[in-house]
C-alpha cells in the first residue's frame, strides 16, 4: 500500500468503500505496481481477498508484499487470502487429466475456428463459468456467526491474459458481470481488475473489453507512459477517474492526473512537471 | 526459479519465507532465509550451480545469455525461470547467431540443453556452434582487433572533453577470468569433444509430427502440443522441477532454445494470414512459462515477428514473455549504404525487461543501441552519429541526420571507435 496513493484516492484501510469496481489500466508501461498496492491495501483493511493471479507466481507477489508490509503466506494460512496461481495450475490442467472441474479448465477446451455453425452456448464452449464458481466459493461468507473479515474482495491480474488464452471478450465481460453481481451487489464487496491497453495496435477484443469495463467501473486508474518518452526520474503518469455509473449524470465525472516515480518500497506521486528531479 | 537470499532485503520478521508444508521445493520464485528449516544443503547447492550467479538487485539466479554485452543490458543476465524472446531480424542472420551463443554458453557451463527447431536438425545446429575464447588466448587476440586501445584509453583521464568521462561506458572488451559469460569466435567451430561431452535433447518437428498425441487436441497447433509435451517430459524425467520421486534432485540448469517459433514450419498459420489461429501461440507461451516458473530452466525463443500479419498478436506475445529484445539488421535496407550507420551492423531494441520480485528493475538509460559483429566479438554500443566533416554540407545528409537524431539519447558516446583520424 502506498500512503501517497491512499491520499490521492482519499481512502484509508479503515474506511474502505464497498460495492465498487475498480479498473486498473496500463498503456505503454507496466501498471503492476497498482496491483501490489491494492493487494496490500485490502489485506491491511482486514478484508477477505480472492486473488486470481494469472501472470506471475505466488512468491513474486509475496516478496513485493513484504516490502509493502503484508505477508501473503500468513494471510493464506489463516484464510484471509485465497490465491489462484495461474501459471502453476495451467501446467497441472494441461498435462494431467483432471476429474473434477478446475477453474482454468478452458485451457484444454477444444475451440474450433469461429464459424457460423458453432454457437457460443455449446457445452464445453468457451466461458469462464468454472472460474466464476471458484471465485464464488472462495468468497463465500463464513457461516460460524462471527464476521471475521470485513468485506470480500476479488483481485484479478490480469484480464487481458484471458483473451490470449482463448476466451472471447464477451466471455470475460460476462465473467466480470457475474462476479459483480455476486461480490459487489450481493456481498457488498469490491472488485479490482487490471487490463492492458494496447494503444495503437488494433487489438479489437482488448478494446471491447476495456471499453466495456470502463463503462461499468466506479474508479479507473490509468497508468500511462510519458508522451515524451523514457525518463529516469518520472516513470509515468497516473490518471484517476471517479465515475458514478449507476446514478444519473448530475454529478460530473471527476479526474486527476499525477506523475509518479517508482522506488524500491514505495511510489511517489507529484503534480505534472513538479518532479523533484526538475525542481 | 530459484532465488538466493541477499542481505539487503530484510523486510519481514518471519524466519522462514518458505510456504508451510513444502518439501525442498526450490523451484518457484522463493527466497530462502539463512535460517530456513532444513534446507541449508540445498541453499548452498543453489549458489554452486555452474554458470549461474545471483543478481545484485533482488537475489534472482541468473544465467548468461552467451553475450556479455547483452547480459549487462538485461541487468546481469537472464533470470532462471523466465523466457527471453528475440524478435528476429529480417534475414535471420543475427538472431540465429544469438541462439548459437546461448547454446554454446550452455555447453561451456555444463548445462543440459534442449534444442527445438522446425527448420534444422538440432544435431546440425550443435555442430555449428562457435568456439569459445578461453582466457589465456584472450589478451593476445584482442590486440589484433584494435579494441585494446579503447580499453587502455578509457583509463586515461580526459583533459579537454572531461564531461564525457562522466557518461556511462558500455563494456566492449572481455573481463579477465569471467566465469559468467564467455566470448566466442565465430569463425571457428566448437570442438567436437565438448559437444559430445554435453548433455542435450533435440526436438526436430518434422520427425516428431507423426507420432500420436497423449493429450486430447485442444486449440493449440499440433507442433506446439508436441513441443510442450516434450519439454514437460524432459523436465519431469530429469528432475528439474523436483516432482519426480524417482529421480534425484537436479543440480543443473536446463537451457531451452526454440528457433523460429511462430513460423509456418511449425504448422502455425499466424504468419500467413491475417485471421489465423491467433490463440495457439499465446497459449503455448503461457503454458511454457508455467513450466519454466516451476523448474530450474531458462528459455530463449526466436520469433519472426516481422512476418506476423496481425499486430495485436505481437503485443500479446510481448506481454506474455518476460524479456523481449528486438534485432534490426541493416542488411538489405537503405541504411546499409547510409554513411551514418556504416560502423554498425544493426540496431538492437530492448523492448521489455521484467520486474521480478520487485517494484523496480534495472533499466539502462541508453535507449539507442547498435550492434556490431566482429570475428571474435559481438559488441553492443550506444548509437552515435559521426560528425559531419564534409566541407559542403549536402542536403541529403541533412535529411538523414534529421531522422535518426530524433532517436538519439543525450550526448555522444564515449566509445568513438573506428575512425582513427578523429581520435583526439
Amino acid at each position: 500500500m502506498f500512503p501517497e496513493l491512499n491520499n490521492l484516492l482519499n481512502t484509508t484501510p479503515d474506511r474502505a468503500e464497498q460495492g465498487k469496481l475498480t479498473l486498473l489500466c496500463d498503456a505503454n508501461t507496466d501498471g503492476s505496481f497498482l496491483v501490489h498496492h491494492f493487494l496490500s491495501f485490502y489485506l491491511k483493511a482486514n478484508c477477505k481477498v480472492c486473488f486470481v493471479a494469472l501472470i506471475q507466481s505466488f512468491s513474486h507477489y509475496n516478496i513485493v508484499g513484504q516490502k509493502l508490509g503484508v505477508s501473503l503466506t500468513v494471510a493464506r494460512e489463516c484464510g484471509q487470502l485465497v490465491f489462484l496461481e495461474g501459471l502453476k495450475s495451467s501446467v497441472d490442467v494441461f498435462f494431467r487429466a483432471q476429474a473434477e472441474p478446475h477453474p482454468l479448465q478452458f485451457l484444454r477446451s477444444v475451440s474450433l475456428q469461429p464459424s457460423p455453425e458453432v454457437h457460443a452456448w455449446e457445452a464445453n464452449a468457451e466461458n469462464l463459468q468454472p472460474l466464476y464458481e471458484f471465485v464464488r466459493e472462495a468468497l463465500k461468507p463464513v457461516d460460524d456467526g462471527e464476521a471475521a473479515w470485513r468485506c470480500p474482495v476479488l483481485l484479478v491480474d490480469d484480464l487481458s491474459v484471458l483473451l490470449s488464452l482463448g476466451m472471447g471478450a464477451v466471455a470475460v465481460l460476462d465473467f466480470i458481470h457475474y462476479c459483480r453481481a455476486t461480490v459487489c451487489w450481493e456481498r457488498k464487496g469490491n472488485i479490482v481488475a487490471l487490463v492492458h491497453d494496447s494503444g495503437d495496435t488494433e487489438d479489437e477484443e482488448n478494446n471491447i473489453l476495456l471499453n466495456g469495463l470502463s463503462h461499468q467501473s466506479h474508479l479507473i486508474l490509468r497508468a500511462e507512459g510519458l508522451a515524451t518518452g523514457f525518463c529516469r526520474d518520472v516513470h509515468g503518469q497516473l490518471r484517476i477517474l471517479w465515475r458514478t455509473p449507476s446514478q444519473p449524470t448530475t454529478q460530473r465525472d471527476w479526474s486527476l492526473t499525477y506523475q509518479y516515480k517508482i522506488q524500491d518500497k514505495s511510489v511517489s506521486f507529484f503534480a505534472k512537471g513538479m518532479s523533484p528531479a526538475v525542481l | 526459479m530459484a532465488a538466493v537470499a541477499t542481505c539487503g532485503t530484510g523486510a519481514g520478521s518471519t524466519g522462514s519465507m518458505v510456504a508451510a508444508g513444502s518439501k525442498n521445493n526450490v523451484t518457484s520464485f522463493q527466497r530462502r532465509g539463512p535460517r530456513a528449516s532444513g534446507s541449508d544443503s540445498s541453499y548452498s547447492r543453489l549458489v554452486s550451480i555452474a554458470g549461474t550467479r545471483p543478481s545484485v538487485r533482488n537475489g534472482q539466479l541468473l544465467v548468461s545469455t552467451g553475450l556479455p554485452a547483452l547480459d549487462q543490458l538485461l541487468g546481469g543476465g537472464l533470470a532462471v525461470g523466465t523466457v527471453l524472446l528475440i524478435e528476429e531480424d529480417k534475414y535471420n542472420i543475427y538472431s540465429s547467431l544469438l541462439f548459437k551463443y546461448f547454446l554454446a554458453e550452455g555447453i561451456i557451463n555444463g548445462h543440459t540443453l534442449l534444442v527445438a527447431s522446425a527448420k534444422e536438425d538440432p544435431a546440425d545446429i550443435l555442430q555449428e556452434l562457435p568456439a569459445p575464447l578461453l582466457d589465456d588466448n584472450v589478451k593476445k587476440d584482442f590486440d589484433e582487433d584494435a579494441c585494446n586501445h579503447k580499453t587502455a584509453e578509457s583509463n586515461i583521464k580526459m583533459k579537454i572533453a572531461w564531461r564525457y568521462q562522466l557518461l556511462p561506458k558500455m563494456e566492449a572488451g572481455p573481463v579477465s577470468s569471467s566465469r559468467f559469460g564467455h566470448y566466442y569466435d565465430v569463425s571457428k567451430k566448437m570442438p567436437q569433444e565438448l559437444i559430445e561431452a554435453s548433455k542435450w535433447h533435440g526436438f526436430f518437428f518434422p520427425e516428431k509430427s507423426s507420432s500420436t498425441l497423449n493429450i486430447e487436441p485442444c486449440s493449440l497447433t499440433h507442433g506446439y502440443i508436441k513441443l510442450l509435451q516434450f519439454i514437460q517430459n524432459i523436465i519431469y524425467e530429469e528432475g528439474f522441477d523436483g516432482s519426480n520421486p524417482q529421480v534425484k534432485k537436479q543440480k543443473n540448469i536446463l537451457r531451452i532454445g526454440i528457433q523460429n517459433l511462430g513460423s509456418p514450419l511449425w504448422g502455425d498459420d499466424l504468419c500467413c494470414t491475417e485471421n489465423g489461429n491467433s490463440r495457439s501461440l499465446t497459449k503455448f507461451l503461457y503454458v511454457l512459462r508455467g513450466l519454466l516458473r516451476t523448474s530450474l530452466s531458462a528459455c530463449m525463443i526466436t520469433m519472426p515477428t516481422h512476418l506476423i500479419q496481425n499486430k495485436a498478436i505481437i503485443s500479446r506475445v510481448t506481454n506474455l514473455s518476460d524479456t523481449v529484445v528486438g534485432l534490426e539488421s541493416f542488411i538489405g535496407s537503405e541504411r546499409e549504404t547510409n554513411p551514418l550507420y556504416k560502423d554498425y551492423h544493426g540496431l538492437i531494441h530492448i523492448r521489455q525487461i521484467p520486474r521480478l520480485n520487485n517494484l523496480i528493475y534495472d533499466v539502462s538509460d541508453v535507449k539507442d543501441l547498435a550492434f556490431k559483429l566482429k570475428r571474435k566479438l559481438f559488441t553492443i554500443e550506444r548509437l552515435h552519429l559521426p560528425p559531419d566533416l564534409s566541407d559542403t554540407v549536402s542536403r541529403s545528409s541533412k535529411q538523414d541526420l534529421a531522422e535518426p537524431s530524433k532517436l538519439l539519447g543525450p550526448g555522444c558516446g564515449v566509445m568513438a571507435g573506428g575512425k582513427k583520424h578523429l581520435d583526439f
